[in-house]
């Protein structure tokens, strides 16, 4: 045999292998839409599906979102507990600096704490 | 192709099919069915369905929830005057090919109410159905064989051509009008291009 094969030439022939069988029926499916099979859109086809009945009003209202606070509460404990421990554990042998970075990333977290206090989340009604 | 070379080289283990015929037959059996019940017939229908008649045989086990992704509306039990709007508009919702069956004397005819006031008298009015199924309720194996009958009428259906499935054809509707609640009566009472009443000659 002539040329030396590239090692990753394989990879090359798999992503070929794999975007031809993703595109390619796709690429089918539009040529047989165009040439063949016509495509009959309509106003009832392009409906809103609602169980056969007529949608009433419109899908893109507002929605406010009461979740976010407490995922932001979760996400402030969360984080914390996860690098509270190995800082704990590694304490005594740090260094200036990398105890000042700790405290600086605890304050970031605290700030959100802080936030959400001021806004009254943590207050039970 | 000439019949007795097709039947000499099918021998062999050899099939000479057009694409046509392999196209019909790979939908033909792979049709999905809306999960669609309306009375008793539903019964009957979901019966089919399960293993002790296992339509899946048919490869038409996959009842979707959606009219988006089905090929088959099963009409099964009696249309009420209330739900036949909501019934053409799921038609309508299904893309094309799409194909009907009207299964039991209700969805056919009205049935056992057809004189009563609420109860439409045969989906067909509204909507053009394939197959039509007798019974009251017919039993799982009348759907079976309604369904057998419907793979037939797809295997035969041609692709090019004048004679060409409606699906194939751009000029052919594909939705056909929601009629209103009136007064008295569903506002048409038919669509007149799907169904006329038949000619009773004495």
């Amino acid at each position: 045999m002539g040329a030396e094969k590239h090692p990753y030439l394989f990879l090359l022939v798999f992503f070929v292998m794999a975007l031809g069988f993703a595109v390619g029926p796709l690429i089918l499916a539009a040529l047989w839409a165009k040439f063949v099979s016509p495509q009959k859109p309509g106003n009832v086809k392009n409906s809103t599906y609602e169980c056969g009945l007529e949608s009433k009003g419109d899908a893109w209202v507002a929605f406010k979102s009461e979740y976010y606070l407490y995922a932001i509460l979760f996400l402030v404990f969360d984080v914390e507990t996860i690098f509270l421990l190995p800082f704990a554990v590694a304490f005594t042998g740090l260094s200036v600096g990398a105890i000042l970075a700790m405290l600086i990333f605890v304050l970031l977290l605290v700030e959100g704490l802080a936030w959400a206090w001021v806004k009254g989340v943590l207050t039970w009604k | 192709m000439d019949e007795g070379l097709k039947s000499e080289l099918t021998k062999q283990g050899i099939y000479v099919v057009k694409l046509e015929q392999l196209y019909n037959w790979g939908r033909s059996n792979s049709v999905w069915p809306l999960g669609f019940g309306l009375a008793c017939c539903a019964i009957e229908m979901i019966a089919a369905s399960m293993a002790r008649f296992d339509l899946s045989r048919f490869g038409a086990e996959v009842f979707r929830p959606s009219p988006r992704q089905a090929d088959l509306m099963i009409v099964a039990g009696t249309v009420t005057k209330k739900m036949a709007p909501q019934v053409v508009r799921l038609y309508n919702q299904m893309p094309e090919p799409k194909y009907v069956i009207a299964m039991g004397a209700c969805a056919i005819s009205g049935g056992p109410f057809k004189q009563g006031y609420n109860v439409l008298k045969g989906i067909d009015r509204y909507i053009p159905v394939d197959v039509h199924i007798p019974g009251c309720p017919p039993r799982p194996e009348a759907l079976i064989h309604a369904f057998m009958t419907l793979q037939r009428k797809i295997d035969a259906q041609k692709v090019f051509g004048p004679d060409r499935a409606h699906h194939f054809d751009a000029d052919k509707p594909s939705e056909f009008p929601i009629p209103l609640y009136g007064e008295h009566d569903l506002v048409p009472a038919k669509n007149p291009n799907v169904w006329e009443p038949a000619v009773v000659v004495r």
